[in-house]
């Protein structure tokens, strides 16, 4: 057994749900080699060197890797594979891991088509060498999946398994100098939400606004809280569908997925849609005025009334 | 320009999804069925492109038993000019449909192939990146918007954290997003007159492609349900329960 993480990062910090997908790879099968592809990333390498469980960190650094195109990586990550292509019989990785992120959901199915095996998406939880749980039509259902391909290729969901440490290791860096670069594609630009607050799907307090809030401009409200509490903010797809705020705030099953220790829906009713992305949190609160709306099934503590007087009321005794 | 559309049938998105007793799968007996929402907008998308006068051609693709003619009938009533169902078992992987899918490209020859981003029953999210890297291709995932022109596509991509915008050399391979468009209903006349489009039947077997998995289901099972807890009836209460009872806030 040995399995390949391919890391994720913004070329400079490692992405905290790497901690998480290698702590779903310790339990598939060490060693563990993580491998670092982008554009003027070493320090990353050196930040995943120092993860105790990493047993070998490999370093691809090259233009053609900066943006993490699908197209590149993906045949990055197959030379590492099956380096003179004999097949997924004879690979040199049994298992691949990346996070269930756009940019591993993006990657990883390619990998697996140019191996010839199938790839299990959103794992959220390892129950032998070959078996695997996921979620499927929208969290409603949880399958049990046993793959006997030869190089398992899997996404994994970060909030399923606990982060493992970022400290006590030595590993070390093993440069790739091999560059992979379509022509066919171009990168042109990316437009990223600067957020001094922590990103949504890491933080330990998440406060969503849905619907209820009736405007974007209301939700200034959330992050005046969410301030207070070192918290991300987060949205319904109803608000982001009504244009209160942008899409990447989405929490839910075309969303993003959350687990926070402590998740506050403001105005939110509780679709399906939405519970599905984050009923896995430790503790949720509910604000709403309907004391019939489905996300007070879910909630540990629910109040029923005007989310306006609420909201800066519990800003105030925090 | 020739785009082709893939489709598939799947359990209607207003449908309470029920796990069978025996948990082999969830329950799909006598469930409606439609076209996968992500679907729906890779059409649409298709049909716009026609009318803006960039593509002059939208085939439509459909994986499985003969009961995908519907939906198959339901893209062509929104606009798509015929139709292909490549019969095979319903639910093949994604490694089968995308294998399938490539046969299909390579006889079509689109310039443009269009994906929802997933299907909702399987929620998997790979045919598109596996049928671009089956042709080796280059693929544009999650599209929030598309324009093509001198032959390349420009697409904005929603990714965590906000959009990116990239270039594509066609032929290419395109996933949509919720946000890409609105699809239209078909109006009544359009659903008569689909019903004399074009639909073809073809074997999967016919075009080389073996279905088999080495993916097996085992089990089905509800999702572990959340206890309602406790409602407060003031804010004072609340912090004190968040305090002192659940102790996530200091």
């Amino acid at each position: 057994m040995s399995t390949l993480v391919l890391i994720e990062h913004d070329n400079r910090t490692l992405s905290p749900i790497s901690l998480n997908v290698l702590s779903a790879a310790k339990q598939i099968g060490k060693p563990i080699t993580a491998l670092v592809a982008g554009a003027g990333c070493a320090d990353v390498a050196n930040q995943v060197a120092k993860i105790a469980d990493v047993d070998l960190v490999l370093l691809a650094d090259s233009v053609a890797y900066e943006h993490q195109v699908a197209e590149n990586v993906s045949k990055l990550l197959l030379e590492q594979i099956d380096p003179d292509n004999k097949g997924a019989d004879v690979a040199r990785f049994s298992n691949l891991l990346a996070a269930s992120t756009t940019t591993g959901k993006n990657v990883l199915p390619r990998v697996a088509a140019l191996l010839g095996v199938n790839q299990l998406s959103d794992v959220m939880s390892i129950e032998s060498e070959g078996r695997f749980k996921r979620a499927i039509y929208a969290g409603n259902a949880i399958a049990t999946v046993e793959s006997c391909d030869a190089v398992k290729v899997m996404t994994v969901r970060g909030t399923a398994f606990d982060a493992i440490s970022a400290e006590g290791g030595s590993a070390q860096i093993e440069q790739v100098s091999s560059v992979h670069s379509s022509g066919d594609i171009e990168f042109i630009e990316e437009s990223l939400a600067v957020s001094e607050r922590p990103e949504l799907t890491a933080a330990t307090t998440v406060v969503s606004g849905g619907r209820g809030l009736a405007n974007g401009e209301n939700f200034n409200m959330l992050y005046s809280l969410a301030d207070k509490l070192g918290a991300a903010v987060g949205a319904s797809r109803a608000a982001v569908d009504a244009g209160f705020v942008p899409n990447d705030m989405q929490v839910g099953q075309t969303g993003k997925m959350v687990a926070p220790e402590l998740y506050i829906a403001v105005g939110i009713s509780g679709a399906i849609q939405h519970l599905a992305g984050m009923k896995d949190s430790k503790v949720i609160v509910a604000i709403n005025k309907d004391e019939e709306a489905p996300i007070f099934q879910v909630a540990d503590y629910g109040v029923v009334g005007d989310l306006f007087e609420l909201v800066p009321e519990i800003e105030k005794q925090i | 320009m020739k785009i082709l559309v893939a489709v598939k049938r799947v359990i209607d998105y207003n449908v309470k999804v029920r796990v069978k007793a025996d948990q082999s799968n969830v329950d799909l007996n006598n469930v409606k069925m439609a076209l996968n929402p992500f679907c729906e907008i890779a059409v649409e998308e298709a049909v716009r492109l026609k009318e803006q006068g960039v593509a002059t051609e939208v085939v439509v693709v459909s994986i499985g038993s003969k009961s995908c003619q519907e939906q198959l009938r339901n893209a062509l009533a929104l606009g798509c000019d015929r139709a292909i169902q490549v019969e095979s078992e319903d639910g093949p992987d994604s490694l089968s449909v995308a294998r399938i899918l490539a046969k299909v490209a390579e006889s079509e020859e689109p310039g443009l192939i269009l994906l929802g981003k997933q299907a909702i029953d399987s929620d998997n999210n790979q045919t598109g990146q596996m049928l671009a890297a089956l042709l080796d291709r280059p693929q544009a995932t999650f599209a929030s918007e598309i324009k093509v022109e001198d032959g390349k596509a420009l697409v904005t991509r929603e990714i965590d954290g906000g959009l990116q915008t990239l270039r594509l050399t066609l032929p290419a391979v395109v996933t949509t997003d919720l946000r890409l468009n609105e699809p239209r209903f078909a109006s009544l006349p359009n659903i008569m007159k689909a019903k004399r489009k074009p639909l073809e039947v073809k074997l999967a077997d016919d075009l080389g492609v073996n279905v088999s998995s080495n993916l097996k289901l085992i089990s089905v099972e509800e999702p572990a349900q959340r206890q309602a807890g406790i409602k407060v009836s003031s804010v004072d209460e609340l912090v004190e329960k968040l305090r002192n009872e659940a102790k996530v806030i200091a």
